[in-house]
């Protein structure tokens, strides 16, 4: 659609002259998703939409135990310490942020009361600033007030770097006061269009001042409710068990109405994913698995005339192979992949190119991950109006040998291509994880058809995402040609995800690896858009740069997209579960219940 | 008797500090780091991970990092897991219950077949009893546990629908239903672990036995007339289980060291699976804490076993 047309519709829904319905009609008839309106008109100043609930019960309890399986347990209950999302996921049990996301990436007012526009004034049209409204009425599990005075309290918590929050990025630039006791307000230092970063989501939990107030910073550890929460939301908890076990019973005083459905709540950790899916799907005895990452055909399997099935949401975590631009195999002043070299094969970027067409994503799809896959040629698939229609993928093995042929990298003796004696063989690592491993074989495969010799490398999870400075196999230092792994994409906006390849965050030696920009590929050309997009307010213009972003990283060949993944869970038949790609799988447990 | 177990004690300490010593710096100079996975996380900035290393003194010299762990274990504090910010000695705690009863009933289960079988057996060496036991013994050491604890949920929790093989610690009943329940979901994991180690006990039991049977002053036992029973019980059997004590008393540390395997499998939350999710997340405290225990209890139980060696045969202990 016209970016001017587009722009004119969202200013009559502004004005009154158009409704949202009529909007959302418009949007469809070009092809664009309801989701995806909404969204467009909630980033256009617009209120944006209130996430509609499923939820049936018509009274609070009365919905008997459930019982969810994680197989990695939560091992600590402090959401501003979690390493990784099963300890958020603990966490969300019993505290609440603001606001969460629903499946479309809508907005859900939690702990607010008001979602936050340029039309209702709580948005500053500058986006300097934001104006959160809190629910009257809400109390701690301990029955004290919750009020502004904790919001302001958790953000104090955070921005403190003794305090060694693992959320400390999205608070520390920002200033949070207290406008009254059920209102806060949050300045940003410059434009900033993503608002709905601190407090929101589960990550960004609130904390209670009472109960917090003497451990912040050093002491922090020492805090006894880090290990027994005390929390505003439906469940109250009980016991904690870490990497086993957590129990919580139902809050009588929750502060949505009929909510929660179950009368109790138990989280039990430990296992693998197949064996949780087989307690959920097979023989009935959990409701609920968490991120059941099991190949497809298993899952099938199970599902014939078991007790459960597989759930899934979509969100925008995208399964890559990433091409190193530096050479890995030189040294310079001690230091492998520096960025005084340049990749003796890949600086050719017709061999990017041919490499790019030897990816085979429907086999890989076929093969593994079925259901929990879309096939993509793009790196950034979410959420939709962020992703690029400009782009193709193709499978062609004949089509890439032409092109290695017409540039002159012709089969040697051995059949592997050559050219000025520099040979085609690269190193392809990854992560160990069943679906890695396949899909390097098939990836080999075509290789080597196409006269290309792979060298397959795979490193142990613990080490391969380490920031070990002394481990020369972290995927930061990538000290190979091509690395496979995905980044998920947490929030539903690409802002975070997309700075990391600036080429002011490459990774070296100098920052000990601590830059995001594995493949460090250079181009003036993404800054610009990616620091355009960071301060435009008009959303469309700021889709726009990213999808711009997303396309300069196709045709320069940074990244081959393998799969678009999408997040899989197995609940039991008569379980109706809120799952978001853009949300924890317990954000939005209020609105969980049992179909009778 | 008291100047042989004081003995033995002060050889235990000097081997205690050296496998600390060896545990620690194997431990320190193991890759990756507790907040490996924070890496791959856009929102937490670098800086977070390079000040919680610090908090948590990972950047310190291994020297002074070990003499920090060994200052802090002297007086008790065994220090707090990286990864769940609690204190080491409560996470410990926490799992050891589930692991004494799952693995000390298979412990026991083990003893309870093995002793008769593998008596019986050597009192009547191949005949068809001992052939069927020790075809059974074979087939059961080469058959690994989670094989047989796969094998074991597909029958009875899948195909019979019988018995649970999730376990959890939180049992919704009370009284005689709560025992029972306790002990229906231990069945699997028990069988599981039990026969296994029946299986290589009662080749070591029959053969232990058959050592001794064939002594003179076990022949001359019988030409005094006494019965069968007696001799076995009294003159065979005390002797034979010399050696079978051994390896027992090696084996008691696994009881409190949990089975990984079967823990794993069961999700069964005891000492075995947190050492095994400690290593995966690289939470060095915990790791080092569990595994020293191990070593405590190998180096406790050889003493015990060195004690009831003498208490079984007196010649021991005055040499």
């Amino acid at each position: 659609m016209l970016d001017k047309e587009l722009r004119s519709m969202i200013g009559q829904v502004k004005d009154g002259r158009m409704d949202r319905r009529a909007f959302i009609k418009h949007m469809a008839a070009v092809g664009l998703t309801a989701p995806l309106a909404n969204q467009v008109l909630a980033l256009g100043g617009v209120a944006m939409a209130q996430g509609t609930s499923p939820y049936k019960p018509t009274k609070r309890g009365g919905g008997g135990a459930l019982k969810l399986l994680w197989w990695q347990g939560p091992t600590l209950l402090n959401p501003h310490f979690a390493t990784g999302t099963k300890d958020q996921d603990g966490s969300r049990l019993f505290y609440e942020p603001l606001a969460c996301w629903d499946p479309d990436g809508n907005m859900k007012l939690v702990l607010a009361s008001e979602i936050p526009s340029t039309q209702n004034g709580l948005l500053a049209a500058d986006g300097k600033s934001v104006t959160w409204k809190l629910k009257p009425g809400v109390k701690w599990h301990d029955g004290k007030p919750f009020s502004a005075d904790d919001v302001v309290f958790t953000w104090q918590y955070i921005k403190d770097p003794a305090t060694a929050a693992v959320t400390i990025a999205s608070y520390r630039d920002l200033t949070v006061e207290k406008i009254d006791d059920l209102t806060v307000k949050i300045t940003f230092p410059k434009p900033t269009p993503f608002w709905a970063d601190a407090f929101v989501g589960a990550p960004n939990t609130i904390l209670p001042k009472h109960l917090f107030a003497d451990y912040t910073g050093s002491k922090s550890r020492e805090a006894p409710t880090n290990l027994s929460p005390v929390g505003t939301g439906p469940y109250k908890f009980v016991e904690f068990k870490p990497g086993d076990l957590i129990r919580g019973v139902i809050n009588p005083d929750y502060h949505m109405v009929n909510r929660p459905y179950f009368d109790t709540i138990e989280m039990k950790g430990g296992g693998d994913a197949v064996s949780a899916a087989r307690a959920v799907i097979q023989t009935g005895e959990y409701d609920f698995g968490w991120n059941i990452q099991v190949e497809d055909d298993v899952l099938l399997r199970l599902e014939k005339g078991g007790k459960g099935k597989t759930v899934y949401a979509v969100g925008g975590d995208t399964e890559f192979i990433a091409l190193n631009f530096t050479d890995p195999n030189v040294e310079v002043d001690g230091e492998r992949s520096s960025m005084k070299t340049k990749h003796p094969l890949f600086s050719d970027p017709v061999v990017r190119k041919a490499l790019s067409l030897l990816v085979d994503r429907e086999s890989v799809k076929k093969a593994i991950y079925g259901r929990a896959g879309r096939t993509t040629a793009n790196f950034l698939n979410g959420p939709e109006k962020f992703v690029s229609k400009n782009t193709n993928w193709e499978f062609n093995i004949e089509k890439a040998a032409k092109m290695l042929d017409d540039a002159g990298w012709k089969p040697g003796a051995d059949g592997i291509r050559e050219k000025d004696g520099k040979k085609l063989k690269i190193l392809y690592q990854t992560s160990i994880n069943g679906p890695r491993q396949k899909t390097q074989a098939i990836v080999k495969q075509a290789c080597q058809k196409a006269g290309i010799e792979v060298e397959l490398k795979s490193v142990v999870a613990s080490v391969f995402f380490s920031s070990d400075v002394a481990n020369p196999d972290t995927y930061p230092k990538f000290y190979a040609d091509i690395e496979m792994f995905q980044i998920p994409l947490s929030q539903p906006d690409p802002s975070q995800h997309m700075r990391r390849y600036l080429s002011t965050s490459v990774a070296t030696k100098e920052n000990k690896w601590q830059g995001t920009n594995f493949p460090r590929w250079v181009n003036k050309d993404y800054d610009d858009a990616i620091n355009a997009a960071d301060m435009e307010m008009d959303p469309v213009k700021r889709a726009a740069h990213y999808i711009k972003a997303n396309d300069l990283m196709w045709q320069d060949t940074v990244f081959i997209p393998v799969m678009h993944r999408l997040k899989v869970e197995a609940a039991a038949n008569n379980l109706r579960p809120v799952i978001s790609g853009w949300a924890n799988e317990t954000d939005n447990l209020f609105d969980w219940y049992r179909e009778e | 008797m008291s100047q042989y177990v004081l003995r033995r004690l002060m050889i235990a300490i000097p081997s205690l500090l050296g496998i600390s010593v060896v545990l620690f710096v194997v431990l320190a100079l193991a890759p990756g780091d507790p907040f490996s996975e924070l890496a791959t996380n856009p929102n937490v900035p670098p800086e977070v991970q390079a000040a919680l290393r610090a908090k948590f003194g990972l950047d310190d010299p291994i020297y002074l990092r070990y003499l920090h762990w060994l200052n802090a274990m002297l007086h008790g504090d065994w220090g707090f897991s990286f990864v769940s910010r609690m204190d080491v000695d409560t996470l410990i705690l926490q799992r050891l219950p589930a692991t004494l009863y799952v693995i000390g009933s298979a412990q026991l289960l083990a003893l309870m077949i093995a002793i008769p079988v593998g008596v019986y057996a050597a009192t009547r060496p191949y005949s068809l009893f001992d052939q069927i036991a020790n075809t059974l013994a074979f087939v059961g050491f080469s058959l690994p546990t989670f094989f047989t604890g796969i094998l074991f949920i597909l029958i009875f929790s899948v195909t019979l629908d019988w018995l649970p093989f999730v376990y959890t610690t939180e049992i919704k009943a009370t009284g005689i239903r709560w025992v029972l329940e306790m002990i229906r979901q231990a069945i699997m994991p028990v069988a599981v672990l039990g026969l296994f180690q029946a299986a290589s006990m009662t080749r070591f039991v029959r053969s232990a036995m058959l050592d001794v049977i064939r002594l003179d002053y076990v022949t001359t036992a019988r030409a005094k007339g006494l019965g069968q029973a007696k001799v076995i019980v009294k003159h065979v059997m005390r002797n034979a289980m010399i050696p079978v004590v051994t390896l027992i008393a090696l084996q008691m540390p696994a009881v409190f060291g949990g089975a990984i395997v079967t823990e794993q499998i069961f999700r069964i939350p005891g000492i075995g699976s947190l050492l095994i999710s400690s290593i995966l997340s690289n939470d060095t405290p915990v790791v080092m804490a569990v595994t020293f225990v191990f070593a405590c209890l190998v180096v406790l139980f050889n003493l015990i076993a060195d004690v009831l060696y003498g208490w079984l045969d007196p010649r021991i202990s005055l040499r």
